[in-house]
C-alpha cells in the first residue's frame, strides 16, 4: 500500500547539495575534466557505455564524474538519458572482420594468420602497485612501433569452418526481424539474438559469476577461446535523403569466439559449438563471459538437459540487468513505514495468539 | 581507417555513379573531421552563403547491430548518439550530415560543406583545404595504431632440446 506523506523537501534539498560538494571533493585540487576521465579511465568509460547500451565515451565519463565513480549509477543515468532521443534508425551490421585490430588472441591456434597480438593487455603483468605512478608528472614512454605488417586477421572460425569442425555462425529464420528489449517486453523461451541484446547490456560481475560457475561444473561447455578481438570498426547508416549507405565513424568493440565440445548427431558428423560475445570497448571478461552464458543458453537448443543456474534462461535473462536489479534491490530503502505497520501488528496478534498454546503445553508436561 | 578515403583531391568532375561515390567519400570523411577541422575551414571561406535549416541541427540514436558469430543473424548490440543535419543554400544546393556523437554545430557545419561542394569549385577548394589534410590525418593514425599493435605480435620460437 503506498500513502503520500509530506515533508523531507528542505532535507532531500540538502542532501543533494552536500553530495553535489562531497562530489567535488577538496577544492584545492583541481578538478576532473571529462577529457581527463576519457583518456586516463577509458575502460570505466567502457563498462558504462557497455552496460549502458549507449555508445558516447563524453556522456558516459560525464555519467561517471556525476556518480563520483559509482557504475551502476553512472550506467543508470545513461540510460534515463538515451530515453529522451529520437532514434533514426538502425545500423548495417557492423562488420567484425574488417574491423581495426587492436588486440587478437588465439587460444587455439599459435600460428594464425595475423598472428597474435597482445595490445594493450593487463596479462602478463605482475600486478605490483606501480609507485612512479603517484607521480602524475611522470613521463610515460611511447609505444614501440613495427612497420610493414599488412597481413589480414582471419577470424578462427573461418579457419575452422573450412574444414567443417565449427558450426556455422548463428543463423534465424529468413523472415525474422531482430527482437529489441528496449521497445517490446520479455517474453520466454526467447530468441538468441534477443538474449545476445540482453546480455551485451547486462552486468559484467553477474555474467562473469555465471559463466565462472560453468566452467567449475554448473553446466560444462568444455569452452576455449577460439579468439578475442578488440579494435576499431565502422559504423554504417543506410542514409534515405541520400539513397547512400554511410560511415558515420568507428566505435571500438570486443568480440569472443568461444569454441566448445561437440555435438553431432546419427545424421550430422560432430561439430564444434559456439558461444558468441560482443561488447562496447574494450572488454575483454565482459566478451569471455557473454560468449559461456550464450552457449550455456544454448542447452535446449543441443537437447540437453537444464540443470544449472547459468542455463536456465529465464533465471539469466530476467536477473542480468544491473539497473533493473539495483532499483527493486534499492527501492526498499525509501519508506515502507505503513506496510511494516501492518506486520508489526500481525506478528503481535499472531504472538497474542500463540502465548497461552505454550502456556497448556508447559502445563501438560509438568502433570506428566 | 579504410583505403576508402584515399587520395579525395583528385577525383575531379563526375557525374551518375561517381558522383554519389564520391560525396560518400566525402561525408565518410566529414564525419570523422574534428570540429575544429570543421570550423578552421568555414572561418576560411571568402564565399560563407547564407542557409536554411531543412531539418536540425538534431541529435538522435542509432540502433547498432551485431551479427551472431560474427556473420550469422543480426541482433541489437546497443545505441550510439549520432547528430544529423540538413540544410539548404541560396543557390538551392542542399547538404546533409551524419556523424557518430553529440556535436550538432558540428553535424551542421559538415551539412553545409557538403552542400557547397555540389559546385565543383567549390569543392575542390574544400578538398584542398579540409578533405586531403584530413584524410592523410586519419590514414597516418590508422598507420600509427597498426604499427604499435604491430609491435606486441608474438614471434614465436621453439627451444632446442638436443634429442637428436
Amino acid at each position: 500500500m503506498y500513502v503520500a506523506v509530506k515533508g523531507g523537501e528542505k532535507a532531500i534539498a540538502n542532501a543533494h547539495r552536500l553530495l553535489a560538494d562531497r562530489r567535488r571533493g577538496d577544492r584545492s585540487l583541481p578538478g576532473l575534466t571529462i577529457a581527463q576521465i576519457i583518456a586516463q579511465l577509458g575502460l570505466a568509460v567502457d563498462r558504462v557505455m557497455a552496460e549502458a547500451s549507449l555508445y558516447d565515451p563524453s556522456l558516459a565519463a560525464l555519467a561517471l564524474k556525476q556518480a563520483r565513480g559509482d557504475m551502476i549509477e553512472a550506467i543508470f543515468l545513461l540510460r534515463a538519458y538515451r530515453t529522451t532521443l529520437p532514434r533514426f534508425g538502425t545500423s548495417v551490421p557492423l562488420e567484425t572482420g574488417r574491423m581495426q585490430v587492436e588486440r587478437r588472441v588465439s587460444a587455439t591456434y599459435k600460428d594464425l594468420p595475423g598472428g597474435q597480438l597482445l595490445g594493450p593487455t593487463f596479462d602478463y603483468t605482475h600486478r605490483l602497485l606501480d609507485p612512479d605512478l603517484l607521480d602524475e608528472t611522470a613521463d610515460v614512454e611511447a609505444p614501440a612501433r613495427r612497420a610493414g605488417e599488412t597481413e589480414a586477421v582471419m577470424r578462427v572460425s573461418d579457419i575452422l569452418d573450412g574444414e567443417g569442425l565449427i558450426e556455422p555462425d548463428g543463423e534465424m529464420p529468413d523472415d525474422h526481424v531482430p527482437g529489441d528489449l528496449t521497445r517490446e517486453p520479455m517474453e520466454f523461451p526467447m530468441p538468441r539474438d534477443l538474449r545476445l541484446q540482453a546480455l551485451a547490456r547486462g552486468d559484467e560481475g553477474f555474467l562473469l559469476a555465471l559463466g565462472y560457475s560453468t566452467q567449475r561444473g554448473y553446466g560444462r561447455t568444455h569452452p576455449f577461446v577460439g579468439e578475442i578481438r578488440m579494435g576499431l570498426v565502422e559504423v554504417e547508416f543506410e542514409v534515405p535523403e541520400l539513397g547512400l549507405t554511410l560511415s558515420l565513424g568507428e566505435i571500438r568493440i570486443t568480440e569472443c569466439q568461444m569454441v566448445n565440445q561437440f555435438k553431432g548427431s546419427a545424421k550430422a558428423p560432430p561439430q564444434f559449438t559456439r558461444g558468441y560475445g560482443l561488447v562496447f570497448g574494450q572488454s575483454e571478461r565482459k566478451a569471455m563471459s557473454m560468449s559461456l552464458v550464450d552457449r550455456a543458453l544454448r542447452t535446449s537448443e543441443f537437447g540437453e538437459d537444464v540443470t544449472a543456474p547459468a542455463q536456465d534462461e529465464e533465471f539469466v535473462i530476467s536477473h542480468c540487468d544491473n539497473v533493473q536489479a539495483t532499483g527493486f534491490v534499492e527501492h526498499l530503502k525509501l519508506p515502507h513505514y505503513v506496510d511494516f505497520q501492518a506486520e508489526l501488528d500481525l506478528v503481535r496478534r499472531m504472538r497474542a495468539r500463540h502465548k497461552p498454546a505454550e502456556e497448556t503445553t508447559e502445563h501438560e508436561e509438568a502433570a506428566e | 581507417m579504410n583505403t576508402a578515403f584515399a587520395d579525395p583531391g583528385h577525383a575531379g568532375p563526375a557525374g551518375g555513379g561517381e558522383e554519389e561515390a564520391r560525396r560518400k567519400r566525402d561525408l565518410d570523411l566529414l564525419a570523422r573531421a574534428s570540429r575544429t577541422e570543421l570550423e578552421d575551414l568555414w572561418n576560411g571561406l571568402d564565399d560563407k552563403p547564407a542557409h536554411t535549416r531543412l531539418r536540425g541541427p538534431e541529435t538522435g540514436l542509432v540502433m547498432v547491430r551485431g551479427r551472431i558469430g560474427g556473420g550469422g543473424a543480426p541482433f541489437n548490440l546497443g545505441e550510439a548518439t549520432v547528430s544529423r543535419a540538413s540544410v539548404q543554400l541560396a543557390d538551392g544546393a542542399v547538404g546533409h550530415a551524419y556523424r557518430l556523437g553529440t556535436d550538432r554545430r558540428a553535424a551542421e557545419l559538415a551539412a553545409i560543406i557538403d552542400a557547397l561542394a555540389r559546385d565543383d569549385g567549390r569543392r575542390a577548394v574544400i578538398a584542398d583545404r579540409l578533405l586531403t589534410p584530413l584524410a592523410e590525418r586519419l590514414a597516418a593514425e590508422a598507420a600509427g595504431r597498426a604499427e604499435e599493435t604491430a609491435a606486441t605480435k608474438v614471434d614465436f620460437f621453439t627451444m632446442v632440446r638436443g634429442e637428436d
